[in-house]
């Protein structure tokens, strides 16, 4: 049997071939597919009608609204009502409406498990690797052939390895490593290619803070991220509802052949901030450490699950942020909220003067209270910070870990969240 | 498919979602409106100077960014009929081609300027710079893909696919 790596034996499987191996072309079976509010119904729902297909499998068909709601504009109510009615149309019972930003719901809800081939109409679908699944990214006419289908067209990516080394310090986070390979190696840095992590500081990481790290492959460019499961997975995904995890089949052979292997020292990593208005503009805190900051926005799938915020209250616990900026916090997920309420970590972040926002995209798209204003500087511990992401064209945002983000909350500028610690 | 022809529209690396279909040109708009503001942020005049056949032309990382599917389809609208890039960030790559608008990987386009006239064969993947006289290699699409766009795109190819079948 040939040698491959997680990547190949997922869509191997999907395949039906016995082995698959990079740049052969292949059509894979979907075991799940996801869609939100923006390219779901309105786009994809709306193409499938226009064709006069049904849905392959309802049952493998999951429906979230996140990015437009809590918007009183017209046109994102609109939205709203569109999503709702499809769903009800078509008796879609995976349907998640309000509670939470989709690449959290989708773990949370039990949907993923190591070794399902997944597609998602955003970008960021790259995040369900965390649970050693396979899930890439697709637009909504893309995600249509899926539904209409159940199957899609894949080139077979080559594998980039990362190891991470050693064990993070204090105030250091997979955000930051992320960050530091942004960086790196650019945001076409992975190019098609799937990016596996591994190294002993990814194994000690949770798997909130793995999601970190397959949530922004996207930023490098890649068609997914995807760490092997493990005991933790294993844990995380019984409170998550999800049985029959099989973590021994999903595993890439050792001696699997990769394109490329960067190994970055955990253990020496500094907190990295990410300059505007590209990721991979990130380099050590240190270069824009002082650089004033009107906002701190805590959100997104990225950074805004139950352990970042864990990490922000560990820096702002008994401090006030600063009378110059604003300080926000949109738990990821209603159930996140609901254990940070119950820890005592919403209060610690009120009681430093954050306001609690509703779950949602919110401030990682510009819409709701956290956009930026004109002219405006931010730091928010989200994935992308390119041009106009989040408010106008003349606003300017630096990404960071959740750490970053507190620590620029309290002092009002880019600050190292280790002398906050 | 016949040959396209039209005048190159030339930009440089990393032209991301976010500038070719920026937020408020698809949350209230039709894209009949929002195309108007496709590439606004990085050029204000590019959706008004955009003819009918015109390409456009870019460096590296072609489209990166979200997976909207406006970037494409606002290009389309403006009148572009290929994209032309050192390479494609995946999602538009593949969002372009499932409009049926040929997305094509070619090393050489710092060999085009801004106004020079091109001739693009899609399924031979070739370009004639007709401006300069050139004749630069494109990567052909791949096989799969060029019944794809010979029949329109992704949604009249199943269109065609599932009558066929039914
Ligand atoms: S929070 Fe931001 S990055 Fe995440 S799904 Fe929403 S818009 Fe995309």
């Amino acid at each position: 049997m040939m040698s491959m790596t997680l990547s190949e034996k997922i869509i191997a499987k999907a395949a039906g071939a016995e082995s698959v191996s990079p740049g052969e072309i292949v059509v894979c079976a979907v075991d799940l597919a996801m869609m939100h509010d923006s390219s779901g119904p309105r786009r994809a729902g709306k193409y499938l009608d226009e064709l006069g297909v049904p849905i392959w499998d309802k049952d493998k068909l999951v429906i979230i609204t996140d990015h437009y709601v809590n918007d009183p504009d017209p046109g994102s109510v609109r939205t709203q009502e569109i999503t709702h009615q499809w769903v009800a149309d078509k008796g879609i019972e995976n349907f998640y409406p309000e509670q939470g930003i989709c690449h959290v719901i989708l773990p949370e809800k039990g949907h993923i498990k190591p070794g399902l081939f997944c597609v998602g109409a955003d970008s960021h679908s790259t995040t369900a690797g965390a649970y050693g699944a396979f899930m890439v990214g697709v637009g909504a006419t893309e995600m249509t052939g899926v539904l209409a289908t159940g199957e899609i067209w894949v080139r077979v990516p080559e594998t980039l390895r990362i190891n991470v080394t050693g064990r993070l310090s204090p105030g250091v986070a997979a955000k930051d490593v992320i960050l530091k390979l942004c960086g790196q190696i650019g945001v076409m840095g992975a190019n098609y290619m799937a990016v596996e992590y591994g190294g002993d500081a990814v194994k000690a990481m949770t798997m909130d803070e793995r999601m970190t790290l397959t949530n922004m492959a996207a930023e490098l460019g890649a068609k997914t991220g995807i760490i092997a499961p493990d005991a933790v997975t294993v844990e995380t995904l019984a409170d998550y509802g999800a049985d029959n995890v099989d973590v021994e089949a999903w595993q890439g052979d050792d001696d699997a052949k990769v394109a490329r292997t960067i190994d970055i020292n955990g253990a020496g990593l500094a907190p990295q901030v990410a300059a505007p208005s590209n990721p991979e503009n990130a380099a050590d805190v240190a270069a824009s450490a002082g650089t004033k900051v009107g906002q701190a926005y805590l959100g997104a799938c990225t950074g805004a699950k139950l352990d970042d915020l864990r990490m922000a209250a560990q820096i702002v616990k008994g401090r006030q942020k600063s009378i110059n900026t604003r300080f926000f916090v949109a738990p990821a997920t209603h159930r996140i909220r609901d254990i940070a309420a119950k820890e005592g970590i919403l209060k610690i972040l009120e009681d430093a003067g954050a306001k609690i926002l509703p779950t949602g995209c919110g401030g990682c798209i510009g819409l709701g209270e956290a956009r930026l204003d004109e002219g405006m500087t931010g730091i928010s511990s989200t994935n992308r910070n390119f041009v106009g992401r989040a408010g106008p064209a003349t606003s300017k945002l630096y990404l960071g870990s959740a750490y970053s983000v507190a620590a620029a909350a309290i002092t009002g500028k880019i600050t190292d969240p280790r002398e906050l610690l | 498919m016949s040959n396209i022809q039209g005048n190159a529209h030339v930009y440089g690396d990393n032209i991301d979602t976010d500038q070719l279909a920026p937020i408020k040109s698809y949350m209230n708009m039709e894209p009949e409106e929002g195309c108007k503001f496709c590439l606004e942020p990085l050029d204000p005049d590019f959706a008004g100077a955009v003819k009918d056949g015109d390409i456009f032309v870019a460096g590296n990382n072609m489209g990166i960014g979200s997976s909207r599917e406006q970037a494409p389809m606002f290009l389309k609208m403006l009148g572009i009929r290929a994209v032309l890039a050192k390479s494609f960030s995946r999602i538009f790559y593949r969002n372009t081609l499932n409009f049926g608008l040929p997305a094509l990987v070619c090393a050489e386009t710092d060999k085009i300027s801004k106004g020079d006239v091109l001739s693009i064969d899609p399924l031979a993947g070739t370009v004639e710079n007709l401006s300069t006289h050139e004749t630069l290699a494109c990567q052909p699409l791949p096989e799969h893909l060029l019944t794809m766009i010979a029949d329109g795109g992704l949604l009249a190819h199943l269109e065609k696919k599932l009558k066929k079948s039914a």
